[in-house]
Formats: C-alpha cells, sequence, structure tokens
C-alpha cells in the first residue's frame, strides 16, 4: 500500500467500526484519505460503502440505532469525541446526495441558504456566481437566478447540489454515487466537475461504476462482506491504477474483471 | 409447462370479460356510494332551505302605508326615529331614551322598535317553502278560513335584518348578529390556542421524540383523544376555565369585574382543546410527509435541527398543517354541546365587547330556536343554520386561499 508521508491526509480512520443496534455493518476500517485527492469506494451492494461514507460527516447519527466504535480523525482530532458539535463536522465535511435534492427554493436560495445559516458576511450575489461557476452551471442558470431548482434537469440538480456544497467551502466532499441517477451525459459533466473540484478539495466518492471509479479516482478502497458476520470491510486499499490493474486480493480482482456476483 | 394452468388461448377472452365485470360491479357500488352521499346532503340543504323561507299569515294594529308614503323597509335612521316620535306617547318614548337614548341607537333597532311598538306585527302562522310553491291554493284558502284579517305575504326569513339584529323575543325581530360575533370570537380564541400548541406539539412528537415507550403512549392518547364525545371536553372546560382558573377566564385579573367565568375566553379555550388532537394529528401528517432527502441536504450542509426545521419541514408542511386547521376550525364553529356545559348565554342582545364577555353562538342560537313551539322560531332556526353554513364556507375558503398561496412552492 502506498504510504504518502505524514500530514497529507486529510482524514483517518483508525479500526473505524459502525453498529446498527447489535448489527456490525462495518468492520475494522483503517483509511488515510490523501489531500486533494479523489478516492473512491467501491464494493458490491450492501457491503456499508454508503454507511462508511456517512460516517465521515457523521449522518449516520440520524440513524437511532447508530453506534461506532475506533475513531475517525481530521488533524488529530477524532470526529466522534464528545466535545465535537456534528454541526461543526457537517459544515467542515459536505455531502452530495445518490439523488439529487435541491431545497424547493429557488436556485439563488439552494446556495444562499446554507451560507447564511452558517454566518456567512459579505457579498452574498458573488458568492452565489462564484459557486455556480465551481460547479460549472453559472453559464446555463445565470439568467434564471429566482427561478426554482426544481425546474433544472436531473443532471443541473445535481450540479447545484455540488454548487451548494462547495459555498459552505468545505475540506472535503462526500459524494455518494452522485451521478447513479443521472444520464451518461450528465454523468460526463459530473465526472469533469471532480476533476476541477480536487484542485481545491478532497473528494471522497462512493460509486457502484468501476469504469468511472477507474476514471475519476486517484485512490480506491475496495469493500466487501465477511461471509460468516455480513458486515463490510475494506479489504484492499490502493492507488487506482493498482487496483484495477495489478489488485493483491483475489477477491478484488475478481470483482473489478467482472468475474463476481 | 401443464404444471402451471394458465387459461387456454380459446378462453382467454372469456376470462378477461369476467374480470371486466367484476370491475365494473364495483365501480357501480362506488358510485352509487357516492350517489347516496350527494342525496343525503341534498336533503339536508333542501330541508333547510325548505323552512327559512315560505308564506307567512300575519297581522298588525297598524298599517305601514298609514305612517308613511315609502315601504319602511327603505327609510333612513332619520325617518325611523321621527315616526317613533310621532306615534309613541311621550312616556313611552321617554322611558325607551332613558334605556338607551334614541339617537345613538342603530337603524336596525329603530327598525325593530317600529315593527314591534307601532305596527304592532303579529305573526300567525308560516308554511314551508315546498308548501308556499306547490300547495298555494291550500295555503291560501287555509289562511282565509282561520284568520280572515290576516295578510298572506312571501317571505325570506334570511334578510340582511337577520344578520344586523340582536337577539329578541319576537321571531319577527330577531338576528343573529350577537351569535355570528359569538362564534367568530369563540373560533378565533380556539385556533389562537390551538395551532401554535398543536403545531408545536407536532413538531417535537415528530422530529424530536425519541421512539420509546413514553412517547409511544403520549402518540397513543392523543390519537384516542380526537375520539372523545364534545360533552366530555365540555365537562373538562367547566371544571378547568369556567371554575379552577375563573379569575383569569372572568376577567377579574385584567380588572373586569361584571362577569363569572363563563366567558368567551372559557369557551374557546374549551373548544381550543377540543380540537387540539385533530391539529395536531394532522400537522403531524403533514410533517412526515416532507421528504427526508430536503431534511438531510439541509443537515449536509452544516444546519442544526432546529434551522432544519424552521426552514425546510416548517414551510413545505404548511399546507397540510392549514387543511388540518380547516377541519379544526368547522369542528369549533359547529360543536353546541360543550357550551352548554361551559354556560353559553341563551338569551343576550349586547354585542360581545372582548373575551371576557358573556356570549351564545350559532349552534346555542340554533338549538334554543328549534326547541321553541312556535313555527316562526323554526323559520328563523333554519334561517340561522344557513347563515352558520355560509360562516363555515367562508372560513373554509379562506383557509384554503391561504394553503394554496402556501402551496405555490417550487
Amino acid at each position: 500500500m502506498t504510504q504518502p508521508e505524514n500530514g497529507q491526509y486529510a482524514i483517518e480512520t483508525n479500526d473505524l467500526s459502525i453498529f446498527y443496534g447489535k448489527f456490525e455493518a462495518v468492520k475494522d476500517v483503517n483509511l488515510k484519505i490523501e489531500k486533494q485527492k479523489i478516492t473512491a469506494i467501491i464494493g458490491p451492494s450492501g457491503c456499508g460503502k454508503s454507511t462508511l461514507l456517512r460516517a465521515f460527516n457523521r449522518m449516520n447519527d440520524f440513524v437511532p440505532t447508530s453506534r461506532v466504535e475506533g475513531e475517525i480523525l481530521m488533524h488529530g482530532t477524532n470526529l466522534y469525541s464528545k466535545q465535537i458539535d456534528p454541526v461543526e463536522v457537517r459544515r467542515r465535511i459536505g455531502m452530495v446526495f445518490q439523488k439529487p435534492n435541491p431545497f424547493p427554493k429557488s436556485i439563488y436560495e439552494n446556495i444562499a441558504w446554507g451560507a447564511r445559516i452558517n454566518g456567512f458576511k459579505g457579498d452574498m450575489d458573488e458568492l452565489v456566481e462564484q459557486s455556480l461557476r465551481g460547479a460549472a452551471l453559472w453559464d446555463e442558470v445565470k439568467d434564471k437566478l429566482k427561478q426554482s431548482a426544481y425546474a433544472l434537469s436531473g443532471g443541473q440538480q445535481q450540479r447545484l447540489c455540488i454548487a451548494r456544497t462547495i459555498a459552505i467551502q468545505p475540506e472535503i466532499i462526500l459524494m455518494d454515487e452522485p451521478a447513479s441517477a443521472l444520464d451518461p451525459i450528465s454523468t460526463l459533466r459530473i465526472e469533469e466537475l471532480m476533476q476541477e473540484l480536487k484542485k481545491n478539495y478532497t473528494i471522497l466518492i462512493v460509486t457502484h461504476n468501476m469504469q468511472q471509479a477507474a476514471r475519476v479516482s486517484d485512490f480506491t478502497a475496495m469493500m466487501m462482506l465477511y461471509e460468516e458476520t455480513r458486515s463490510g470491510t475494506v479489504i484492499e486499499y490502493d492507488e487506482t491504477k493498482t487496483i484495477f490493474t495489478r489488485p493483491k486480493d483475489k477477491r478484488t480482482e475478481d470483482y473489478v474483471t467482472g468475474r463476481f456476483g | 409447462m401443464t404444471k402451471f394452468n394458465y387459461p387456454k388461448e380459446q378462453d382467454l377472452q372469456r376470462y378477461v370479460d369476467a374480470r371486466y365485470r367484476t370491475a365494473w360491479v364495483w365501480q357501480v357500488i362506488f358510485l352509487s356510494a357516492l350517489l347516496l352521499a350527494i342525496l343525503s346532503l341534498s336533503a339536508l340543504i333542501l330541508d333547510v332551505v325548505d323552512g327559512a323561507f315560505g308564506y307567512v299569515a300575519y297581522e298588525f294594529k297598524k298599517d305601514p302605508l298609514t305612517i308613511s308614503q315609502t315601504p319602511i323597509d327603505d327609510l333612513e335612521k332619520e325617518e325611523l326615529l321621527a315616526i317613533l316620535q310621532t306615534n309613541l306617547s311621550k312616556g313611552a318614548y321617554g322611558k325607551l331614551d332613558k334605556e338607551k337614548p334614541m339617537e345613538t341607537r342603530s337603524e336596525a333597532d329603530l327598525y325593530n322598535l317600529v315593527l314591534e311598538r307601532i305596527i304592532q306585527i303579529k305573526t300567525l302562522e308560516t308554511f314551508s317553502l315546498s308548501d308556499s310553491l306547490f300547495r298555494k291554493a291550500e295555503v291560501e284558502a287555509r289562511v282565509q278560513e282561520k284568520y280572515p284579517d290576516a295578510r298572506l305575504e312571501f317571505r325570506s326569513w334570511l334578510t340582511p335584518r337577520f344578520l344586523t339584529s340582536p337577539m329578541s323575543s319576537r321571531a319577527e325581530f330577531a338576528g343573529v348578529r350577537t351569535a355570528l360575533f359569538g362564534s367568530m370570537w369563540l373560533v378565533g380564541i380556539a385556533i389562537a390556542f390551538a395551532l401554535p400548541v398543536g403545531v408545536g406539539a407536532a413538531i417535537y412528537l415528530q422530529e424530536y421524540a425519541r421512539k420509546n415507550f413514553i412517547n409511544t403512549i403520549i402518540q397513543m392518547n392523543i390519537n384516542n383523544l380526537a375520539g372523545v364525545p364534545s360533552i366530555v371536553y365540555g365537562m373538562l372546560g367547566l371544571a378547568i376555565f369556567v371554575r379552577a382558573l375563573e379569575a383569569f377566564t372572568s376577567g377579574a385579573m385584567f380588572g373586569i369585574t361584571d362577569t363569572n367565568g363563563r366567558t368567551i375566553m372559557s369557551a374557546g379555550l374549551t373548544m381550543g382543546i377540543l380540537v387540539l388532537p385533530l391539529v395536531i394529528i394532522n400537522a403531524q401528517e403533514a410533517i412526515k410527509a416532507v421528504p427526508d432527502s430536503i431534511r438531510q441536504a439541509a443537515y449536509g450542509v452544516g444546519a442544526t435541527k432546529w434551522q432544519t426545521v424552521w426552514s425546510h419541514v416548517l414551510p413545505n408542511a404548511l399546507p397540510g398543517i392549514l387543511t388540518g386547521s380547516i377541519l379544526a376550525m368547522s369542528r369549533a364553529v359547529g360543536e353546541t354541546a360543550p357550551l352548554i356545559i361551559v354556560g353559553a348565554s341563551t338569551f343576550i342582545s349586547i354585542d360581545p365587547s372582548g373575551p371576557f364577555s358573556k356570549f351564545t353562538a350559532l349552534p346555542i342560537q340554533i338549538y334554543q330556536w328549534t326547541a321553541r313551539p312556535q313555527g316562526e322560531f323554526h323559520a328563523i332556526a333554519a334561517a340561522a343554520i344557513i347563515v352558520l353554513l355560509a360562516l363555515l364556507l367562508t372560513l373554509n375558503a379562506t383557509a384554503i386561499l391561504l394553503r394554496n398561496r402556501f402551496q405555490q412552492r417550487f
């Protein structure tokens, strides 16, 4: 496994296990996510990819029975320690969801709301423009900022959600299968956008689509289920090139070459 | 293949036909259910309208034409005043003036005085609209025979004057003004209490409460409370608002001394409690219907729970919450039993002046009038029912308009 120098990591996990009640959904994950790179999490359905991703910005807190063991460290602080406010975590680690979920408000307001509640003081118009440019959406919507976000196409909505996320200037952006509900052209635009975004942000993406992982990511974490406990874990984590060409684990090889399931 | 026994090619059409027949039978059943519902509603409306209009046999001591050239219905306040002055004895006029200075009285009041004191109209018999329309000859013959001196006139009991006149012991002059104001005050207080409390409780139960034993019990009780008979709420209102909290509900706390606890405030709060479960359940449903993806989106940009609820959940749930309050208002306007227990006045001719005055309400008035033996009271009861229905429709229409305004969602 490639081991970059210390301090290059945006976030890392130590023996991270995630439980839903008694069920251990994700077991003993150790990942070091590199700064300003795209890291993909791949694996078969139900192996805990989304659960793992949602643990990074404490979205699993909303599942009443969920519980975390181990640590997620960001700047040396455990995100799950008692002093840490989950709201602060989510403000610093943004998220783009599987289905585009803009607010039922205007395009402008979709971006301005997040900024406003986080105490943004400054030129809101400029922030909205910057964010929309950042999400490669400005040219398409600049004349209809006051119109409903629901009038946009699925791909545009998803880019709006990305714009909304970068407007609050997080350090890390989590993407939970951001293109799975989109057509190939919209998918391509999102992927291009991700390459732009990684200049400023660390991106973690969960995807079902192995070609997508191969195309966009710098690092790939392969997840798999333990047969006996049904809990998922990362079986291999390396540079994407290595994962797709010379995987060390037989199961990874089977999966990426399509021989699995 | 014989194991899976589908109809054969030649039988297929027969099976399809049979399925269409079943569907048709059900459709007819549903349609008849709808027709039955429409029929009962029309019967209700017809029955009310039947009573509110029709022929009236009446007589009077003094012919209106001898006191005024123009019909007295069209007279101005000053002219009515002049008629009273010329036709009443000095003593009688002075006595009325002492009760309440004549100049300050309303036009409706003076009109009623003219009818009551000078013309002295007396209703002998009232006829329903159906009799008046389809058995006109019979009605005329009967009046001819029974009251040879009486006049027969087609009358609508529902007039503008009926709306603006206060209560009276004579059906001819009675109006629903006091009751109408009473009902509006009542609904106002009930909603002002039930809406914030109900929505607050719904937000707590839906967004904050964890799923544990105590909260399950609370939820179950709220659902059951919606089905408790209204008279039980009346008992509650009597015990709590009229008796225990008398210092507040009578207004004594605010320096009002001439009332007891049987005020609009007591009744309004009782109604508020009565509709509270309805508001809570509807608000909960509305909040539940807000998609979780919107909440996640808000949390995802670092919103707190309260910011999420305030900016996204509530605005999206508002149309549903308003629908619930429509139901609540309708219930509050129509309830009678709790008002009787809480102590609505049955005869009151002064408009309610505030939340701490004595009151009457439309359903109480209707109940009172239908209990009288005289036909003319039944007729004004029918007219009051129309007023009540119109009030209900107005309130509902307002709420629906508000809802549609908020529903212009993105």
